[in-house]
């Protein structure tokens, strides 16, 4: 899917001044944006998926525009109407709702909850293809990092994105679990062909997954070679 | 003690009946500013705040004063409504009504900001990803992450309704059977030399708040859900 942004954002907090300038143009299935903290890399998925709002420049994922500064016909579309997934660093599960509705949170756009033991045969589907199934009327805080790691990503692609953002996904779990769910990642992806930029500052991250791999610095996006 | 016509059991549904309807007032409206403040971006913010707070340390009397001379028949909110509408709220439960609203409404929008400001931004971030609209947010995440919270104030308020005195006193007067409150009545009696009504007021009162503050304290946030 081709993904065409070129945006910038500038942050005020009392005296400093951060300025956000990026420019992707990819057709990459995947990419990995690797860089320390505080350098912008949050601040870029969170604009793509319409949580913050660029002060100027243009947003396209697979041909359709989220966002443009356009004069005469700006778009800025909220997230709700973008196709995008978002996995956040320490996962934001809801947590007054078990695993099944966490999973089903996004099907139903009513103003109430799905009810603790409602079924509905794709969160189903997803439980089983993250073998969560005997923990469904869990809730988060009974769950150990990796199941909610697990919860957070089927909650995500239960949406069927057309792109997935995930931000430091496995920062806070062990090498062999971070081992584990890369591997369910790039199984998921094979299957669902979903696109997908993940930013990690973990070289490793880089190297097992690879894809197309940029740095991030001072708010400034670089290509690099591809990590052998 | 259970005669239904006995002056105590007057006073206290004519209180029960204020502190009832001030509640309803002050939850509607507590939880509106609460919300407004705690996600609010707006100049004045600190300002509005400072104002809505003021009612907790000002002497009652004051306020009191301060609604006589907004609601009384030279007052410009007073003399629309007998205008508009032939209403006149002075010497009126209704006014009584006003006034404890007045004074209890710190004690709902203050808790309710504070459980609004406690609930992590990402969650709501989240469901907004997840493709739900801002308003079934609020009834989704927003509304029973804060429950508890905005809950235990609106307790308080009803206890400080229903003790009300200093201000009730000044909009309202002291009616036997139309205006005259449980605490108003107990200063009544005790001016009248009447100990043993006196007595009874003050049980009947100091009964009724020990179980509205016991269900308070049950409900404070900090404590651990008896389920989830």
């Amino acid at each position: 899917m081709q993904l065409n942004l070129a945006f910038r954002k500038s942050l005020h907090t009392g005296q400093t001044r951060f300025d956000l300038d990026v420019a992707l143009h990819s057709s990459a299935s995947r990419i990995v944006i690797r860089g320390p903290s505080g350098a912008g890399k949050s601040m870029m998925l969170k604009a793509i998926a319409g949580l913050v709002k660029p002060d100027s420049g243009h947003i396209e994922v697979g041909g359709e525009t989220y966002y443009t500064d356009h004069a005469r016909r700006p778009i800025h579309r909220p997230p709700q109407a973008r196709r995008v997934g978002y996995l956040f660093q320490d996962y934001a599960l809801f947590p007054h709702l078990n695993v099944r509705q966490n999973i089903g949170f996004g099907l139903s756009k009513r103003w109430f909850n799905p009810r603790k033991h409602a079924a509905d045969h794709r969160v189903d589907h997803w439980l089983n293809a993250l073998g969560m199934s005997d923990l469904a009327h869990h809730y988060p805080r009974e769950l150990s990092g990796g199941q909610q790691q697990r919860t957070a990503l089927a909650r995500a692609l239960v949406m069927q994105p057309d792109l997935l953002l995930l931000d430091e996904p496995f920062a806070a779990l062990d090498p062999d679990l971070r081992h584990v769910l890369r591997d369910e990642l790039d199984r998921f992806q094979q299957r669902l062909g979903f696109s997908m930029i993940l930013i990690t500052h973990d070289d490793e991250d880089m190297r097992a997954l690879g894809g197309e791999n940029y740095l991030m610095r001072a708010g400034r996006l670089h290509k690099m070679e591809a990590l052998t | 003690m259970l005669d239904v016509h006995d002056p105590a059991w007057t006073a206290l549904f004519l209180s029960l009946k204020v502190a009832g309807w001030s509640t309803a007032i002050t939850t509607v409206c507590g939880v509106a500013v609460g919300l407004l403040l705690a996600k609010g971006r707006f100049p004045g913010r600190d300002l509005l705040d400072t104002v809505l707070t003021l009612p907790m340390v000002l002497p009652p009397t004051v306020l009191g004063y301060y609604l006589l001379v907004l609601l009384g028949r030279q007052g410009p909110v007073g003399q629309w409504l007998q205008q508009q509408w032939g209403l006149n709220l002075i010497f009126t439960w209704q006014g009584a009504v006003i006034a404890a609203s007045v004074v209890a409404f710190p004690l709902v929008f203050k808790p309710a900001r504070a459980a609004f400001e406690s609930i992590d931004d990402q969650l709501e971030m989240a469901a907004q990803v997840l493709g739900v609209s801002r308003i079934a947010i609020f009834w989704r995440v927003t509304l029973p992450l804060a429950w508890r919270g905005i809950l235990a104030g609106i307790l308080l308020g009803f206890a400080r309704a229903l003790g009300e005195f200093g201000a009730t006193l000044m909009v309202a007067g002291s009616i036997p059977g139309k205006t005259q409150t449980l605490s108003v009545a107990v200063y009544e009696a005790v001016q009248a030399g009447d100990d043993a009504s006196a007595m009874k007021l003050v049980l009947v009162i100091s009964v009724t708040c020990c179980v509205i503050l016991l269900l308070a304290t049950y409900l404070a946030p900090g404590r651990k859900p008896a389920h989830p």
